[in-house]
């Protein structure tokens, strides 16, 4: 420990951490912009400069290391001017339509504007001209908002590995853009949606579908459905002022009927059906010697990136839909048929955690004979968005339950929002489905947490399986070199695009709190806890849509509406 | 080009460094004068670096180009005795009549624009060159004169 004096009053610090983390520590307040917990700091935006004794200027605290003796001033009038100057600047071409941005109420430009006390525009710089990309189904850009602070190239890089988007250009010409600035649609962008939720403005935003959901409740003709994933329900509340981590899926319920939603259902259920899928092709594969490891499919990112990277491994991937695909396929060819309503006048709505499931639910591999699988994809964020847009409080409402026949779930289903949650889940009852009997402790300690990669093995029967668990497409990348090389042997192997899996999903609330994510994976694993049905293969829903319908997995129904396959991508900028 | 000749060109950098990816870009821009999308994701390839930031290092430079050069390649000098001479306008003029921004080529592939800081004959300025050939003193009658005359005979070879 070493002590340094911030704005006269003495600190400990630890050798080698950042001034700004110090000063955070402490619980001094600086505002920062470019900087992200856990990334490479640039010290690009100078937002968090502060006067350190001995330094003719002014030293941003992000990127400057603290050491013994150091006298720091965080609030004199120097600081103070020039963080508002910056600001000033960035204003200066920054478009005025606050009132119509997406990110409005919710911009920390704006917060920014008005910690540092700007009241008008003091410098005035040509606008810049850029058009809006909004080629692909998930993400919109809007170069003219960005402010070229480069925390969405920092996650696309540091996190994803993907690096779709980079600085393009030069000084005043300078955006952020893809490859050969294209249409994001073309690029190698896998559409997770990290970059939204770092984004500090309007610049990058997905692309909404509420008003075509509306339009839908709107239209009497139509039976409007809804699905929704299980990290949803441990999150909205956050944003309606519940406390963290609390699991708010009955009110949600009872939210989305009353916006309108003529059946509430739950994606939890497919979770179930894809684990009864996913652990039948795994059980087929190790039997019968096919190709291992196998990997999931359910996130939609994932299946982009090893279709463009790793298309020589894509046998290894599972042919089982993601659940919502899976519902949705359901929906339109069971659900329909049931209840005597023409596939035409149903539409059907998932609301996901996650931006690259409005990627997954058009592309052509989905749907059956030209009908969809799904219609359309809400974001958690747009969900908020409808519910106060209807003036529903979450607080005041009675819970509901979710609707026959795809309402039942077992908590296995819903820890499928956490990584290392399908692995567990698929563990549970593949264990079944080759002993005949249910593990005696179904927690499967080392596939859970947030580390980056975990592996176990998991004895079942005389066989040992060896599994890995990977979230963040950085780590992914790590398992397939390792696959790849040899060096590992893995039997089945999870994969989820988002950092800490779809609780900390793309279309999550923006930011990167990690409490809140933390709080999520807690809630889910207490209900995993607290539940009597607590794998896929006990769900009673399931058994029933087996026994009517699906007959067994992996049946010849079941591969023409809930698996599919993917190619290699030849057409993309890597 | 074709790939292969790409593909020689980077066999002549055989270890994956970074350091030489502008080295690299620069050889296969004086084969194929721009820098082709395959080319890039090639260069990417065997550097290991995402197209995105090969395409971003390029862009930092003026001398890269990104579109084929077209059979009369324009540059015009935005020095500094040029644009006391006026060619603020002559550029006005030579993306008016081509209907092309700095950097493109007209979609018959007649003519590429470039501008450029300073050709070192600021005693002709303002100063036109096209296909290493000097104009001097262009004035915007002059350049519609010289364009129109090119196209003629770019057309009349074809």
């Amino acid at each position: 420990m070493i002590t340094i004096e911030v704005n006269d009053k003495k600190l400990e610090a630890k050798q080698g951490e950042t001034v700004l983390s110090a000063l955070k520590r402490a619980g001094i307040s600086v505002p920062t912009l470019c900087y992200l917990d856990g990334m490479t700091p640039t010290g690009a935006c100078r937002m968090c400069v502060v006067e350190i004794d001995g330094f003719a200027d002014l030293i941003p605290s992000c990127a400057f290391p603290v050491s013994d003796g150091m006298k720091i001033q965080t609030d004199s009038p120097r600081v103070l001017n020039a963080r508002k100057t910056i600001v000033e600047l960035l204003l200066a071409n920054h478009p005025d339509d606050c009132l119509y941005c997406p990110r409005n109420m919710n911009c920390e430009l704006q917060n920014l504007s008005e910690i540092a006390g700007v009241t008008d525009r003091k410098f005035l710089a040509k606008k810049s001209e850029h058009s809006l990309d909004f080629s692909s189904p998930s993400i919109i850009r809007d170069p003219e908002k960005c402010i070229l602070c480069g925390r969405c190239v920092r996650v696309c890089e540091e996190v994803q590995g993907v690096s779709a988007i980079d600085f393009i250009g030069r000084g005043s010409r300078a955006i952020v853009a893809t490859a050969f600035n294209e249409g994001i649609n073309v690029s190698n962008c896998i559409f997770c949606g990290q970059c939204i939720n770092v984004c500090p403005t309007g610049a990058l935003t997905e692309k909404s579908d509420i008003k075509n959901v509306l339009n839908a409740i709107n239209d009497p003709k139509k039976t409007v459905v809804c699905q929704i994933a299980p990290s949803v329900s441990v999150t909205v509340g956050e944003e309606f002022g519940i406390k963290l981590g609390e699991d708010v899926a009955g009110v949600m319920t009872s939210a989305l009927k009353q916006i309108g939603f003529d059946r509430v259902f739950e994606t939890s259920f497919s979770a179930d059906l894809t684990i009864m899928e996913e652990a039948a092709e795994l059980v087929s594969r190790i039997v019968n010697k096919g190709t291992l490891p196998m990997f999931t499919s359910c996130s939609p990112g994932w299946v982009k990136f090893i279709e463009q990277y790793y298309p020589q491994l894509l046998g290894n991937v599972s042919s089982c839909k993601s659940p919502q695909q899976m519902l949705g396929s359901l929906i339109k060819n069971y659900f329909t048929k049931s209840e005597g309503i023409d596939p035409k006048d149903i539409y059907s709505v998932s609301i996901m955690p996650c931006t690259a499931k409005k990627f997954e639910a058009g592309r052509g591999e989905m749907g059956l004979d030209g009908v969809d699988d799904i219609d359309a994809v809400l974001t958690t964020r747009e969900l908020v968005k409808l519910i106060k847009m209807k003036g529903l409080d979450l607080k005041s409402i009675n819970p509901m339950l979710p609707d026959d026949p795809f309402g039942d779930r077992s908590s296995a289903g819903k820890i499928f929002g956490v990584t290392g949650g399908v692995m567990e889940a698929a563990i549970r009852t593949a264990y079944n489905m080759i002993t005949g009997e249910d593990l005696k402790n179904l927690v499967i300690k080392e596939v859970r947490g947030l580390e980056g990669i975990k592996e176990a093995t998991v004895k079942i029967g005389d066989l040992e399986v060896n599994v890995a668990v990977a979230h963040g497409l950085g780590n992914a990348r790590k398992v397939m070199e390792s696959i790849i090389s040899g060096e590992k042997n893995y039997h089945f192997v999870e994969i989820m695009t988002c950092p800490n899996g779809c609780i900390g999903g793309g279309g999550q609330p923006i930011g990167l709190d990690l409490d809140a994510v933390r709080a999520r994976m807690q809630a889910l694993y207490r209900i995993d806890e607290k539940e009597a049905i607590r794998t896929s293969h006990d769900n009673p829903s399931i058994k029933r849509i087996y026994d009517e319908f699906l007959g067994k997995p992996n049946s010849e129904i079941s591969h023409k509406l809930l698996h599919t396959h993917y190619h290699k991508r030849e057409d993309i900028l890597v | 080009m074709s790939m292969t000749a790409i593909e020689q060109v980077i066999e002549k950098y055989p270890e994956a460094r970074r350091e030489y990816l502008i080295p690299l870009l620069q050889d296969i821009q004086s084969l194929e004068g721009y820098l082709s999308k395959e080319s890039v994701v090639k260069v990417g390839q065997h550097l290991k670096l995402p197209a995105s930031k090969i395409y971003g290092v390029a862009t930092f430079y003026n001398q890269f180009r990104f579109n084929a050069p077209g059979k009369y390649h324009i540059q015009v000098c935005r020095g500094t005795a040029c644009h006391v001479k006026g060619s603020s306008s002559l550029l006005d003029t030579v993306t008016r009549e081509l209907k092309i921004k700095p950097g493109q080529t007209t979609r018959d592939g007649l003519f590429s624009l470039e501008v450029v800081a300073c050709l070192g004959a600021c005693g002709l300025a303002p100063l036109v060159c096209i296909n290493g050939e000097f104009h001097a003193s262009v004035d915007n009658k002059k350049i519609k004169k010289i364009l129109k005359g090119l196209t003629t005979e770019g057309k009349k070879n074809e």
